[in-house]
């Protein structure tokens, strides 16, 4: 049944932004720590778990990948919903530490890349029309 | 005219996924016959996105995008954190274990270096801007971190009001530059494997830039990446207004 993928990812997400609360209160701060990360563990352990199988595969694991097809949607549907007339009425000033603040960021990641061991690139996405008919894109 | 109106914001996650539908389908025959693919259809529907966002946003003064439009409201469901944190969690179903242990100690390494490299940032071109007292200094420097971050840490340690819309307003552009820069630049930083997204998504931090930059260049990375963002704001909100605020009052 799809419901039953559909429902455990949604069971991983309350668990992970429960946990993320709590730790939030733990140290003492007003935010979510890491919610959706601890939930995004959760789900790949369920998906690993012997138990859980019937969960993931089959239909109910069609209910998962649903979801993560509708991924670049929702986010298309989460550009469209940013306050971007705020991003450019900021100023100079917001605009030179958000502008900085992303370059010296991206010049970093070689940086940081560079340690521990390393992980093989990716094999290149074939023809992008095809992936995303693939993808249910 | 006033039926349909009704009707339309009657369903308005309905209609996203329609209004959502046709964008994004425009974006892949964009992408297709006017870039041969180069530029991913999904990084052309973010764009448009966040064009009509800034259009929707001067015509209605709302913060929301279009999703201040009555008819498009259910663009902001659909769009908005709970259903973006069921997506990016969905993600991570296929996802590498043995990939996430491995790079666990440089994601880390890299949330705390991105939070306090953006803050230095944020403070620094504070200072030059001539603010001088250590309340606005430590709350821009937050906004840089996030903008989530800018205005927690900025009522933690009572800064001014229009200095935590400064910060809000430069934690927004940070976002939005991610989203539209990560698929320019990924070639360049190394942006094609697992470890090297989930660093991006601890120096990045921001998770709507971490989680649409990475869609527009890799659908693949987001789960790796959107792993460590979703670390950072907590970890900014934690050290913003104790460690680096009481570094920066030492100093000023």
């Amino acid at each position: 049944m799809i419901i039953y993928g559909v429902a455990l990812l949604a069971a991983c997400l309350v668990c992970g932004l429960y946990i993320g609360e709590l730790l939030g209160q733990v140290l003492g701060v007003q935010a979510n720590v890491g919610g959706v990360g601890i939930a995004m563990v959760l789900l790949v352990l369920a998906s690993g778990s012997k138990r859980l199988q019937s969960l993931v595969t089959g239909p109910s694991g069609e209910g998962i990948k649903f979801w993560s097809a509708m991924y670049i949607p929702i986010v298309v549907a989460m550009a469209a919903s940013q306050n971007v007339v705020a991003a450019v009425d900021g100023g100079l000033l917001a605009l030179i530490v958000g502008v900085l603040a992303v370059v010296v960021s991206f010049a970093l990641v070689p940086l940081i890349s560079r340690i521990g061991p390393q992980s093989e690139p990716l094999p290149p996405l074939e023809d992008p029309s095809e992936s995303a008919t693939k993808r249910g894109v | 005219m006033e039926t349909l109106s009704e009707v339309l914001r009657a369903n308005g996650l309905i209609v996203a996924f329609t209004v959502v539908g046709i964008t994004v389908w425009l974006s892949y025959v964009v992408s297709n016959r006017f870039t041969n693919g180069r530029i991913h259809g999904s990084a052309i529907a973010i764009l448009l996105g966040l064009v009509a966002a800034y259009f929707a946003g001067l015509e209605t003064e709302g913060r929301r995008g279009v999703a201040d439009i009555g008819v498009l409201a259910g663009i902001g469901i659909m769009g908005g954190g709970m259903m973006r944190d069921f997506g990016i969690v969905s993600t991570a179903f296929g996802v590498n274990l043995s990939e996430l242990r491995r790079a666990g100690l440089v994601g880390i390494i890299s949330i705390f270096a991105g939070v306090i490299v953006s803050f230095i940032v944020g403070a620094v071109v504070a200072i030059s801007f001539g603010y001088s007292d250590a309340e606005s200094i430590t709350t821009i420097g937050a906004g840089a971190v996030t903008y989530i971050v800018g205005p927690v840490t900025g009522a933690a340690i009572g800064a001014s009001s229009d200095v935590i819309a400064l910060s809000v307003a430069a934690g927004v552009v940070k976002s939005i530059l991610v989203m539209v820069g990560t698929p320019m630049v990924a070639r360049f930083i190394g942006l094609n494997n697992p470890q090297s997204a989930m660093v991006f998504g601890g120096l990045m931090g921001t998770t709507s830039g971490v989680a649409g930059g990475l869609a527009a260049t890799d659908p693949r990375l987001v789960p790796y990446g959107a792993m460590t963002a979703t670390f950072y704001t907590g970890i900014g909100c934690l050290l913003g207004p104790s460690i680096l605020y009481f570094i920066v009052r030492a100093l000023v």
